[in-house]
């Protein structure tokens, strides 16, 4: 029911109180406000931790080789193992691996076109490294399966060499260098991550093991896994490690023969960090929501308190109980809703400015070229609305709450006593 | 209009017991312009605070315009209030953030009448007790018999049955004391009972009838005829001793 009598009543109660409608609003504004802010710096934390994921495949692994550290099957430690083509081979050949690729660093090289010429890191791989890496193609294509089996010269270079010697020429089509072989340029890549750079070249490792001598040998295996829980991820590193031992006859416990990365297991454990930095997030939150209602609830007991004997005065006027806790339920409602809104809109206003200075400050960074961008902490630091509401709605029924409990009780005192509060 | 019937009244002082009304049986006619009086401590602010329905009783009867009065919802009770009785106190009690008319206005709202229409009733009855030019003002704004005709108008707007009136010259000086009660004898002679509570004698020997309390009972009654002689002793009174 909406009486129009009614809101005016309340309107200039609250007009002729402004302090006290001050005080009730700014505790209600002040809780929301600290909410969002609090959440808002919780949710930019984590955003930005985990944009640093995006880089890779975030169910990676990598794998290199090192030194055996245990004796084993008759031979000493300190054996320098060699990764191989049948290592590569076999480890495909495993349940749950999804892309795979070998990775065979030719070292640095001079790239030449035209007059331009600087010098770049070549690596070979396979085709699907494109997506174990999350390259951006910009121009072009990646290499392909039938670069791969006439072991073509192609090359996939990086924005930046892009950007240093072709100078605006279309790269794509051109032949390009590299020490004194030619090798026809088919696609440009972007990095999503800048720290990871853009100064390579890509061959197909088929080339790379025909023109530069690298046999069976590999350096390095990367691949993805299928849609794994941390235990499988776990379990499918322990079975590479083993399936290695056995083809290098190195302890299966020697943890140092090689190397292992496993980026799934890296991410869920930084998003376990960030469960609890956001749990701990929620737990201040919600005691500056408790402190927020208990300062509303104070001042509505103060309120309520001070129009003990106006309470009085309008019952032995013919006010009825419920027309005197209507009046100050309200009153309370109205004013925190309103306050709790302004708290809202302030608190998402100064995420929301936060978040555009950072976007400004981060595309200048990416204007000023060879800054390869710094590792990011916080990222788009905003507060789901949702959440916001129901923060404010909960606010607001404990101050309604509040304003309940003292103003039912006023209006069941006997009007002669109120009358005689003062 | 009013019956008393054997009314019975005692407050609980920590574990002692106050009787407070030792069983009053009383009449007042629709019409007629009572006082009640007593010593402090006798009972007569709890009797009009039971008449007002501001406060219940323990035993007995008591029927206004007919209808018993007991045990009453609060609702129901803030009906009568309403409808039929009309308070004027000691200390005014107007409301501190309302300006005058806002005063007259409020057992208008209650009623749920509308605002421009309770605001406009409100403006005649300050008009008929001579504060049309204090409409706008604030209580703390106005004199003490000023605030005392805002909340007579109060008292009359919802054209009340009984007015009730709690000392209403207590807190006045005795110029304003008349006059105060001088609009209390026009409002009797349009036919609305009031009942004032005071101890000057003064202002009860301009009264009807007079109720004497003592010690929770009704010590002496003076009526009409009686008044005149009740006057003469009130004159004795005032000489020096």
């Amino acid at each position: 029911m909406f009486d129009i009598d009614k809101w005016q009543e309340i309107l200039s109660t609250i007009k002729k109180n402004k302090l006290r409608t001050f005080l009730t609003g700014f505790a209600v504004a002040w809780g929301i406000f600290m909410l969002m802010v609090l959440l808002g710096a919780g949710n930019g934390l984590s955003n930005g931790v985990g944009s640093n994921f995006e880089g890779n495949a975030i169910n990676a692994m990598w794998i290199w080789s090192r030194e055996t550290s245990m004796p084993h099957a008759g031979f000493q430690s300190g054996r320098r193992i060699q990764l191989t083509m049948d290592d590569l081979e076999a480890i495909s050949e495993m349940e749950k691996i999804d892309k795979i690729s070998a990775r065979y660093w030719i070292g640095d090289r001079t790239y030449a076109f035209g007059n331009e010429y600087g010098n770049y890191n070549t690596q070979s791989c396979h085709p699907d490294y494109m997506v174990i890496e999350k390259f951006e193609i910009t121009k072009g294509r990646f290499l392909n399966d039938i670069d791969m089996q006439y072991a073509r010269k192609v090359m996939v270079i990086g924005a930046d060499i892009d950007n240093a010697l072709f100078k605006g020429v279309d790269p794509i089509g051109q032949i390009l260098k590299v020490g004194n072989v030619p090798f026809k340029v088919i696609g440009v890549y972007a990095e999503k991550d800048p720290r990871e750079g853009t100064r390579q070249g890509l061959i197909p490792i088929t080339t790379a093991q025909k023109l530069f001598n690298a046999g069976n040998r590999i350096h390095n295996i990367a691949l993805t896994t299928f849609d794994v829980s941390k235990n499988e991820s776990q379990a499918i590193e322990k079975e590479i490690r083993n399936l290695l031992a056995q083809n290098h006859k190195f302890h299966p416990d020697d943890e140092r023969a090689v190397g292992l990365y496993n980026s799934l297991e890296n991410y869920i454990e930084t998003m376990n960090i960030f469960r609890t930095i956001k749990m701990f997030v929620w737990l201040i939150g919600i005691g500056t929501l408790i402190a927020g209602i208990v300062g509303v609830s104070n001042i509505m007991l103060i309120v309520v308190k001070e129009r003990t004997k106006e309470i009085g005065i309008r019952k032995a006027l013919g006010a009825t109980p419920a027309s005197i806790v209507g009046l100050v339920l309200l009153e309370s409602i109205l004013i925190t809703a309103l306050a709790g809104y302004v708290g809202m809109f302030l608190g998402i206003s100064l995420m929301e400015m936060v978040n555009f200075a950072m976007e400004k400050q981060a595309q200048a960074n990416v204007g000023a070229s060879g800054d390869r961008g710094e590792m990011r902490m916080f990222m788009n630091p905003t507060v789901d609305l949702g959440i916001a509401v129901s923060a404010m709605f909960l606010l607001v029924s404990a101050g309604a709450l509040a304003g309940y409990i003292p103003a039912r009780r006023a209006a069941a005192v006997k009007p002669i006593e109120a009358l005689h509060d003062e | 209009m009013i019956t008393l019937t054997n009314i019975h009244k005692s407050y609980q002082m920590g574990t002692n017991s106050l009787h407070v009304l030792k069983g009053i049986d009383l009449e007042i006619q629709q019409g007629e312009f009572v006082s009640i009086m007593g010593s402090s401590g006798s009972g007569k602010s709890t009797l009009l605070n039971i008449l007002g329905i501001l406060d219940n009783y323990d035993r007995g009867e008591y029927h206004l315009d007919g209808q018993l009065i007991r045990n009453m919802s609060e609702r129901k009770a803030a009906n009568y209030r309403n409808e039929t009785l009309g308070f004027i106190f000691q200390s005014f009690n107007l409301i501190s953030f309302k300006n005058a008319v806002e005063n007259v206005a409020l057992p208008l709202y209650y009623k749920g009448i509308r605002r421009k229409k309770r605001n406009a009733i409100a403006l005649e009855y300050l008009d008929k007790l001579g504060l049309k030019n204090w409409a706008e003002h604030m209580p703390n704004e106005l004199s003490g018999g000023q605030k005392q005709r805002v909340a007579i108008a109060r008292a009359l707007i919802s054209q009340p049955k009984v007015i009730l009136a709690d000392e209403p010259t207590g807190a006045l000086d005795t110029q304003t004391s008349y006059e105060v009660m001088e609009i209390l004898k026009s409002v009797n002679k349009e036919g609305i009972t009031v009942i004032i509570v005071t101890h000057e004698h003064d202002i009860a020997a301009m009264t009807d009838k007079i109720i004497k309390l003592k010690d929770g009972n009704i010590g002496d009654l003076i009526i009409n005829g009686d008044l005149a002689s009740f006057k003469k002793e009130f004159a004795k009174e005032l000489q020096p001793a």
